[in-house]
């Protein structure tokens, strides 16, 4: 027996060369021994699988093997060349259960020598013998027999030459005992092994020998149909073995090969258009096409994707085969049109849109809906394109218009179904094959109508549900044109808007002009007038479009705006596709007038249109906001946020393009960020954040732009009736920028809001409904405003300066005759001139009256009167007035300013100024005005460009006075005429010691005068002096010289006491020595009577009748030259009486060499307390010494400023808190500068160094 | 044309959106074959910021393999970049450049 290998894929599968296989008998065999194991063995082969261990690396794969047994025949056996593998035997099988020797040798040997030789002879040298033993074949021959094992010995020494595995023994194969079973698995392990080694290599030496053909197709008479049939079958032996993977591949090979055969060499021929057909696995009619080497392109690739359809159902990939067939489709499209195949006009399209049916049906047929459903993404291309088939089939068939199709229509449908062929017989008995469905589509207007909205509606659903609405609105576009065709604008709207939505939306500007244009189309059949203006506007101003075209759209509104108006239907279209706002100018640029003045604003409008457009009336209405307080507010018409002159407005520049870059997006808000390690605040990092991210980064393509061109439909346009308008006539509107100028109502005073603008042609009328960014110009009324300031900085008092008068007239009109009155005051009169002319400005600060203009300036004793020119509304008049700040002579009593309390307000008070060491002086002005009720009051600093200082002299009993006059301003004057007059005494006489009458007094210097005191009969206590001096600026002539007064007052002038100090040297010496004591003797005498104040005030009486009053002294030297022995101060009571004099000794030592100044010595008044006369204290001891330390400082203290002290009592030092600890204290009181001379103030006394005194000091520099 | 060029974005969005769940930022920006017609065929790229680029080719053009379409995008990218680096171009302008112009016709003349 021998076996012929034949691998069954599924059972179902039923192959047309099933029949052809032929068994083959072993002759002298038994074939009743192989007919009673062929069953089991036919069952048993493929149960368990192998391992295919496949050449050039291929992975691996198990297989199961199943076999065809066929009887032996010779003829059967493969020629050379053979290019069949289907029909291969793989394995020869030699069958015998013969056990007797003799037999063996009569027959079975030359039977299997034959065998063999014929093997050899066609070069197989796959085989093997079977040996079946059964006991009952040796129970038969007992006698003559030989041991079974002799016999395949014999055979294998016969025939298997060093192969022993080729002899297989089968023991009792029909038994059911284990040793059988083993022996029957053994023998199929076996057959298994040695079916698979030969299928390798046979399989290997087909694939060799398909690849040398392969290689051969550039040779002439190559032929693709013979290559093609070879390598099928190698698919098909894979499709066997259910390798549907590697048969597919066979089959992608083919196709890629194809294609390159069709580009190099073409292969044409006459064809049917009856599409794929993928009902059967095999095609066999197309199959012997090719077979025959005639089949065409078409039925080529028809049958090859037929075959790849059926491997990737095996395969569970039927997406795969959506997206192959969609591939396929335009790739033959493609290739017919490359090799210029002339076919009958939509002959493709009937081929495709079978062949997308088909695809569809077969894939329908092998899921279910859900898995349809879920997989809409792969058919949804497929259905599409059936659908752009079926259409362009029936437009050229004329199924596609109101009208039935005429003669030729049908003509050309009769030509297109007759080559459809007869229907298939797969498909003649189903109801909704494509065949029938095109039949059917094609055969009237209405069958068409409805098929292809069918599969119109159908592609858009799959398109919507997987999220493809682009695709999903193309799909409705294309329907639209089909509605368009059939005259149904209305239906057609709907989906063109849609589109139209999403490509403006996105930004796509030819979509949009197109899809625009069919609307346009769309919405004048429909009669909408308004709509199609509004869409004529955009296509007029779309340049996208030829001039031509717009024209054509622009001319259609102009003609409808030239209608005559008994039509009284007028149209409001969006200003927005007509002309653009781009510019706003205001003039004058602050967009801020007062009432009555003139506004101009400037339009740069963008004309869209082709052409120049006349434009009947354009008008911007205005919202008119009256402002409150507008009328009162003083600073407002100056202080007022105004607008910047010129507002540009941005948008996109037109329909076309996408969104420019200003509608992009706000500006980035960045900030920095620093992160500090928190433990020691050091900086780990920084960077810059995007605050404002969520805005910056938010998707632009999903948001429709705001501005209106581009909107799918125009906004409702409402136009709101303005009480104000701006508006101008007749204007003709040239394509590109036009610059209109309007003159802008300021009758009011408020904030008028430019709100909408309408342009009028005719019955049309274009509105803008908001003018965005908001344009506001302003219209203010003003109170008329007069202020004073100075012409330079700082007023200086005492001479006349100049002052700036400024009056903003606001919505007064000064007429002839109004005049400013001016209260006069004392302190500051004002200087009249000849000269004072006034200049008057307008707003925009242009002198429009400079002729000098001069006031009229008239003063009486109360008021001054200033006449003002006749000054417009809203402008400033400006004048300069000189005055004078008249200095206040300084010394004014508290007893004066009591006096005067009831005008102490119109008094200018004097005050240091923190900024200046200059003395300031507000000086009131009080001011009548035309236009008001009210004075007007004003305040002027003026400065005191001196301080001056006095101070009293005194040597013995000749008395001095000084003043010091020092400049603290910046100006350096001259001083002139400088006196010292006393008021009441005029006996005295004062003498001046100054030899200048003009002196210099430059910026922070001083000067010092001098005058000697000179009387006749007695010195007055109390002198009032008067200071006077003229005085100018540096450099100016005697006139403008101006008087200063300055007034003092001294108080306890005459000297009573003088205090003499005499130092001794020490007994036996001729000088003093420092470091020896001296003595040290001071004597006070009295050199007056005393007074009559001097006696009520603090004397008492003695016992003796003699007044006297106590004096305390103190010694004490701060320069450290001298030590104080022993005491240093104490008390003396002084009669009061002239020439009394005490002497008083004190001990002093020098602590230095030289010229020493001697030792101070002060003087005091001591007041004992009148409620403590009784404890009379011991006059030496009752002052303790820190009491008198405390003294010293005060004393000093008041030294420094004795010299002002020129009013007011004299406090006793430290009275304050002493006399209220204890009532028995004394008081002592300093006595005033002048009332004691020291005539030891400034000696010096020769000190002589110490004897022992060897250490010199040298300072060596 | 710009019809169908503008319904490729549907797929551009589609392969966009399933790359992005399974890879994140190791993505191929390289979209492959967008969208087959009859006459042209669409593909698409997508740079890390979203943008996109998309090349139409004739079908009947047979010489332009995938790796040429991908190296091709690969040049139009750079050369993008270089334009979006440029510091006086607006991002959102349209693209004004000599170099950028002179690559893209490059490309086109060598695919004739």
């Amino acid at each position: 027996w021998k076996a012929l290998r034949r691998p069954l894929s599924t059972v179902k599968q039923v192959y047309s060369f099933k029949e052809k296989h032929h068994g083959d008998l072993q002759g002298a065999g038994d074939q009743s021994l192989f007919t009673s194991l062929y069953t089991s063995l036919a069952q048993q082969l493929p149960r368990e699988p192998m391992e295919w261990r496949r050449t050039y690396g291929r992975a691996p794969k198990m297989i199961h093997l199943e076999a065809n047994f066929v009887q032996f025949k010779e003829e059967l056996l493969p020629k050379e060349g053979n290019k069949a593998l289907l029909t291969f035997p793989f394995l020869h099988i030699y069958w015998t259960d013969c056990c007797d020797t003799e037999v063996y040798k009569s027959l079975v040997k030359e039977d299997m020598l034959r065998w063999q030789n014929s093997l050899r002879a066609h070069g197989s040298a796959d085989w093997v013998i079977i040996v079946v033993e059964t006991n009952d074949n040796k129970k038969k021959n007992k006698t003559n027999i030989l041991p079974r094992s002799s016999i395949v010995d014999k055979i294998r020494s016969d025939f298997c030459n060093k192969q022993n595995d080729r002899c297989v023994v089968l023991s009792d194969p029909l038994k059911d005992s284990s040793r059988s079973q083993e022996s029957w698995n053994s023998l199929l392990l076996k057959l298994r092994t040695l079916l698979l080694m030969s299928f390798t290599k046979n399989l290997g030496r087909f694939e060799d020998d398909m690849r040398t053909l392969r290689e051969k197709r550039t040779q002439p008479g190559w032929s693709f149909c013979e290559y093609f049939m070879v390598q099928e079958e190698l698919a098909f032996v894979f499709e066997m073995l259910q390798q549907f993977e590697d048969a597919l591949v066979q089959y992608d090979e083919l196709d890629a090969l194809f294609t390159q055969y069709v580009l190099n060499f073409g292969a044409g021929g006459n064809f049917g258009w009856s599409g794929l057909l993928l009902r059967r696995p095999i095609d066999m009619e197309k199959r012997d096409g090719i077979q025959r080497g005639e089949a065409s392109l078409l039925d080529l690739r028809s049958y090859l994707f037929s075959r790849q359809c059926t491997l990737l159902i095996f395969l569970q990939r039927p997406w795969e085969v959506t997206q192959r067939a969609l591939e396929l489709l335009h790739n033959c499209v493609q290739e017919l049109r490359l090799l210029e195949v002339s076919v009958l006009e939509g002959a493709l399209d009937c081929w495709v849109f079978l062949s997308c049916l088909e695809v569809l049906h077969r894939i329908e047929g092998c899921c279910d809906q859900a898995q349809l459903a879920a997989n809409c993404s792969h058919t949804v291309g497929l259905w599409a394109y059936a659908t752009d088939k079926l259409k362009s089939l029936g437009e050229l068939c004329g199924l596609v218009s109101e009208k039935e199709p005429t003669s030729e229509d049908l003509n050309r449908t009769v030509d297109l179904l007759a080559g459809l062929g007869d229907e298939r017989p797969e498909t003649v008995n189903s109801l909704q094959s494509p065949y029938k469905k095109l039949k059917e589509a094609l055969s009237s207007v209405e069958a068409f109508e409805r098929h292809y909205l069918e599969l119109s509606h159908a592609a858009m659903e799959m398109y919507r549900a997987i999220g493809r609405l682009r695709s999903a609105r193309l799909v409705g576009k294309s329907l639209a044109e089909f509605y368009m065709r059939k005259a149904d604008p209305e239906r057609a709207e709907t989906f063109l808007q849609e589109a139209l939505k999403s490509y403006v939306s996105e930004g796509w500007s030819l979509p949009v002009t197109h899809t625009r244009k069919q609307i346009a189309a769309c919405q004048k059949l429909l009669g909408r007038t308004e709509d199609y203006l509004q869409t004529s506007a955009l296509l007029a101003g779309d340049v996208n479009l030829t001039t031509e075209e717009r024209k054509h759209f622009c001319q259609e509104i102009l003609t409808f705006a030239g209608k005559s108006g008994d039509q009284s239907q007028k149209v409001t279209l969006s200003m927005g596709v007509f002309t653009q706002l781009t510019r706003l100018q205001f003039r004058p640029a602050t967009a801020s007038v007062h009432s009555g003045a003139v506004l101009q604003v400037e339009l740069t409008l963008r004309c869209l249109m082709p052409v120049s457009v006349h434009i009947q009336q354009l008008a911007a209405s205005i919202h008119f906001d009256l402002e409150r307080g507008g009328t009162n507010g003083r600073s407002k018409g100056t202080q007022r946020q105004t607008n910047p002159g010129t507002v540009e407005f941005h948008q996109s520049n037109s329909s076309a393009g996408p969104p420019s870059s200003s509608a992009a997006g706000p500006p980035l808000e960045l900030d920095e960020i620093q992160d500090r390690s928190p433990s020691d605040n050091s900086l780990n990092s920084t960077g810059v954040v995007c605050k404002n991210t969520h805005l910056v980064m938010r998707r632009h393509d999903s948001h429709s732009p705001p501005d209106t061109p581009n909107c799918v439909s125009p906004p409702a346009v409402a136009m709101k009736e303005g009480a104000q308008m701006l508006k101008v006539q007749d204007v003709t509107l040239e394509p590109g920028n036009n610059s209109i100028i309007f003159t802008a109502p300021s009758g009011q005073p408020g904030t008028y809001t430019l709100r909408q603008l309408y342009a009028t042609v005719g019955q049309v009328q274009f509105v803008l409904p908001h003018i965005y960014p908001s344009v506001q110009y302003e219209v203010y009324s003003q109170e008329p405003q007069l202020t004073v300031e100075p012409l330079s900085e700082p007023l200086l008092a005492g001479l006349p300066q100049m002052v700036k008068f400024t009056l903003l007239t606001g919505h007064y009109t000064v007429k002839k005759g109004d005049a400013l009155q001016l209260s006069n005051t004392d302190t500051m009169p004002i200087l009249p001139s000849s000269s004072c002319t006034a200049r008057i400005s307008n707003p925009a600060a242009e002198i429009i009256f400079d002729t000098y203009n001069v006031l009229s300036i008239q003063s009486s004793e109360k008021v001054t009167s200033i006449s003002l020119p006749p000054t417009p509304p809203y402008h400033t008049l400006e004048f300069h007035l000189e005055v004078l700040c008249l200095i206040p002579s300084g010394d004014e009593r508290p007893a004066n300013e009591r006096l005067t309390n009831g005008e102490v307000r119109h008094r200018p008070r004097s005050y240091s100024h923190p900024d200046t060491p200059m003395t300031a002086i507000d000086q009131r002005m009080s001011i009548d005005c035309p236009w008001s009720i009210y004075s007007t009051l004003l305040a002027l600093t003026f400065y005191i460009p001196f301080k001056t200082k006095h101070s009293l002299l005194s040597a013995g009993n000749r008395k001095y006075i000084q003043v010091c006059v020092q400049n603290v301003s910046d100006v350096n004057f001259t001083l002139a005429e400088v006196k010292l007059t006393e008021k009441q005494h005029a006996t005295l006489e004062l003498q001046s010691l100054n030899t200048k009458t003009q002196q210099l007094l430059c910026s922070k210097h001083s000067v010092f005068c001098l005058w000697e005191v000179r009387w006749k009969d007695d010195l007055p206590s109390c002198l009032q002096c008067v200071f006077s001096a003229d005085f100018s600026p540096l450099n100016q002539d005697i006139s403008a010289f101006k008087p200063f007064h300055y007034q003092f007052q001294f108080e306890r002038v005459t000297t009573l006491y003088s205090v003499r100090a005499d130092i001794l040297p020490p007994a036996g010496e001729q000088h003093c020595r420092s470091g020896l004591l001296c003595g040290l003797e001071v004597c006070i005498t009295r050199l007056t009577e005393p007074a009559e104040g001097e006696l009520a005030e603090d004397s008492k009486t003695d016992t003796d009748g003699l007044k006297t009053t106590k004096l305390m002294y103190e010694v004490a030297d701060s320069s450290s030259n001298w030590a104080v022995c022993g005491k240093s101060s104490g008390m003396v009571s002084m009669p009061m009486a002239a020439s009394a004099t005490h002497k008083v000794q004190i001990e002093v030592m020098p602590l230095f060499a030289g010229h020493l100044p001697f030792p101070k010595i002060k003087v005091l008044k001591y007041l004992p307390h009148t409620a403590a006369v009784a404890i009379q204290p011991d006059p030496d001891s009752c002052v303790e010494n820190d009491s008198l330390s405390l003294l010293d400082k005060a004393l000093d203290d008041q030294g420094d400023t004795a010299s002002i002290r020129s009013r007011g009592s004299v406090h006793s030092v430290g009275s304050g808190d002493q006399q209220q600890k204890g009532v028995a204290m004394p008081r002592l009181e300093p006595f005033s500068p002048g009332q004691v001379f020291n005539h030891s103030y400034t000696q010096q006394v020769l000190v002589l160094p110490a004897t022992d005194d060897h250490i010199m000091e040298v300072n060596a520099t | 044309m710009s019809a169908f060029l503008h319904t490729s974005l549907d797929v551009v969005e589609e392969k966009i959106s399933a790359v992005g769940k399974s890879l994140g930022d190791q993505r191929e920006l390289y979209l492959g074959l967008l969208y087959p017609t009859e006459d042209y065929k669409v593909y698409g790229y997508v740079t890390n910021s979203k943008v996109k680029f998309v090349i139409v080719v004739d079908s009947s053009n047979t010489s332009l393999r995938d790796n040429e379409i991908r190296s091709m995008f690969r040049k139009l990218h750079n050369s993008f970049t270089d334009v979006m680096c440029n510091p006086f171009h607006n991002p959102g302008d349209p693209i004004q450049s000599k170099a950028f112009d002179g690559i893209v016709s490059g490309m086109m003349v060598q695919t004739g």
